[in-house]
């Protein structure tokens, strides 16, 4: 049953706020009590799997690997603890404050579906359960981009839904590719049958489409331009929770199956993840510094955070995926937090065009100081733990003797300085251009922002039982016998 | 055969994507699905009129797998369901937007104002 809750819980509060469409403040009640309770369920199963070891549930008792498997080893749970949390915090924002989240045109719906296709993608144990979860969760964010209706959402919304089918249509062909190769579908019994066998057209073919999808969903570099076309339309409590979930679905998919169904150290794969995860970098952060709004320049951000992820699974070792895990656990909490300030700053100054808006410093001290946080965190700094994320990267990328990478995550962490810089100059320092147009302000919609950002400081300060988590995450990752064992697929590896 | 099929729908789905504008796009979207839907049929090992199923006790040879079947009803319906959704989408978008090129819709993206 512990692994049902996490599914189970927003998939009743999707159907119970839909039931109670008619009042809006019913639906917000329900909406925050679901959240609530999916992260009791997230916190549940991650202290059983911290103590126990990987978990799994089998649908309705057909053994694996011929019924519906669930499992959780610690990347997992970790990972539905963080949607929780994440869910928690931005449905609180967007409850305190009034506006653009369009909650008459079931937002809320929406957004529990959206929760039940990611904790069911981070839970589930096959592939083909794999892409009805990112169906999901697609079809979810189709209706959350539209739901404000305003003319450039349907423009970005177009473009995401058209990139993202094209990536969706790739999996669905590779998975049933491989499924012609090996006869299942699970991924514990994949990992066995396909030992050694990555080389023959049919498998390493599925590898590719897969890549491709996967990477689309993540927006490596160079299918991530929906990425930066669609989430700034979105209101500002949504591209928050995208910001902090969508991509990283897509990143523990790469993690997963490059790990577990692939050996992500095979040649062909190896140099594509490494490559694509280079360029991600280097792409995202130039393409963010030619931005001159706060949320473009977020978004271009995170295709170059993302480039930082795929670099650690590329590395094929230890340390690398436990980089690989703490960046993008860092990621979830400071680029969120970074949309919300976003948010605030537009509430403040009514726009997030840099060239008209200034003079933040001296209003709004503490929002300044909230968002230095997480700028200098996301660009690597120390105490925070953007530093720790980059250190682990840079010592993996370094004992692996890829000089290009390591070169690249330095000049990239640079470079996200650097614009990070410009907002600080821009929004915050300079004074502000014009009339000053203060829509509203509230405070208790920076609760969650001063929460994620004291977690980015206090994980950075006390890092080591981070580090720690992440290293064993890794290492379960590394090493799946328990992970086998726990889904029960237990078979000699010569056939 | 199965093989050729999916061959000439990926190759006429991409062509239709690449025109740059929207119904076309989606036309290009829905035959590549149905291409993704046919490798799946493929890849399950297609037989002519074998039973699913064996009575206990008979010896059975050949028999479908009827896996590939739910999998790809599974995908058509969601296939379906996006593909509804996508052309509502177009549609709405067409009559915000007053255009169907790609090349056009930059409400989202604003070009360099300099």
């Amino acid at each position: 049953m512990l692994l049902v809750w996490p599914v189970a819980v927003p998939m009743g509060a999707a159907v119970l706020t839909l039931l109670a469409a008619r009042s809006v403040r019913a639906q917000r009640v329900l909406s925050l009590a679901g959240a609530l309770a999916l992260l009791a369920a997230g916190t549940v199963l991650l202290v059983t799997v911290l103590r126990e070891g990987p978990q799994a549930a089998q649908m309705g008792g057909w053994a694996a690997p011929y019924g519906i498997t669930m499992v959780a080893d610690l990347f997992s749970a970790a990972l539905v603890f963080a949607t929780g949390l994440m869910a928690v915090l931005t449905i609180f924002h967007g409850l305190v404050r009034p506006g653009d989240t369009g909650e008459h045109f079931g937002h809320h719906p929406l957004t529990q579906s959206l929760l039940l296709g990611i904790c069911g993608a981070f839970l589930t144990g096959d592939l083909f359960n794999l892409y009805v979860w990112f169906e999901v969760m697609l079809i979810a964010s189709f209706g959350l981009l539209v739901v404000g209706g305003r003319r450039e959402q349907f423009d970005a919304a177009v473009k995401y839904a058209g990139l993202n089918l094209v990536a969706t249509l790739t999996f669905l062909t590779g998975v049933g590719l491989l499924y012609g190769a090996a006869g299942t579908l699970n991924m514990a019994d994949l990992h066995l049958t396909l030992a050694g066998r990555s080389g023959e057209t049919a498998v390493l073919g599925a590898a590719m489409l897969l890549l491709f999808a996967f990477g689309a969903k993540a927006a490596l570099f160079p299918v991530f331009f929906w990425l930066p076309a669609s989430y700034h339309t979105l209101s500002i409590t949504t591209s928050a929770l995208f910001a902090a979930l969508m991509t990283k679905v897509g990143v523990y998919a790469l993690i997963r199956v490059f790990t577990l169904v692939y050996d992500a150290g095979e040649p062909p794969i190896a140099s594509l993840l490494l490559w694509g995860g280079v360029l991600s970098m280097v792409v995202g952060v130039l393409g963010a510094a030619a931005q001159m709004e706060i949320r473009r320049i977020l978004a271009f951000h995170s295709v170059s955070q993302i480039g930082y992820m795929v670099l650690g699974l590329a590395l094929h070792t230890g340390l690398g995926l436990a980089g690989a895990i703490y960046y993008l656990f860092h990621h979830i909490v400071v680029k969120s937090n970074l949309f919300l300030i976003a948010g605030a700053v537009r509430d403040r100054t009514g726009s997030e065009d840099l060239r008209t808006i200034g003079g933040l410093w001296k209003r709004s001290p503490g929002l300044s100081i909230l968002f230095l946080v997480s700028a200098l965190s996301l660009a690597g700094l120390p105490p925070f733990t953007g530093f720790w994320a980059k250190l682990l990267v840079l010592r993996a990328s370094l004992d692996a003797e890829r000089y290009v990478a390591a070169f690249a995550v330095l000049a990239v962490g640079l470079l996200t300085l650097f614009s990070m810089t410009k907002i600080w100059n821009e929004a915050f320092w300079k004074p502000h251009p014009g009339d000053a147009r203060r829509r509203f302000s509230s405070r208790l919609a920076l609760i969650p922002v001063a929460l994620l950002a004291a977690i980015t400081l206090a994980a950075g300060v006390v890092a080591e039982p981070f580090i720690d988590a992440a290293t064993e995450a890794a290492a379960q990752i590394v090493d799946p016998a328990r992970y086998l064992q726990a889904v029960g697929v237990t078979r000699e590896l010569s056939p | 055969m199965i093989a050729v099929s999916v061959g000439v729908l990926v190759a006429a789905g991409s062509y239709l994507m690449m025109s740059g504008r929207l119904l076309p796009y989606l036309f290009g979207l829905v035959l590549l699905s149905n291409a993704g839907n046919l490798a799946i049929f493929g890849s399950g090992r297609l037989t002519y009129a074998r039973p699913p199923l064996v009575p206990e006790g008979a010896q059975a040879l050949e028999l479908a797998n009827a896996l590939p079947q739910a999998l790809i009803l599974t995908a058509i319906v969601i296939g379906f369901g996006l593909m509804s959704y996508t052309l509502a989408l177009s549609l709405r978008s067409w009559q915000e937007t007053g255009t169907t090129r790609m090349d056009e819709m930059r409400l989202a993206e604003p070009e360099e104002r300099g």
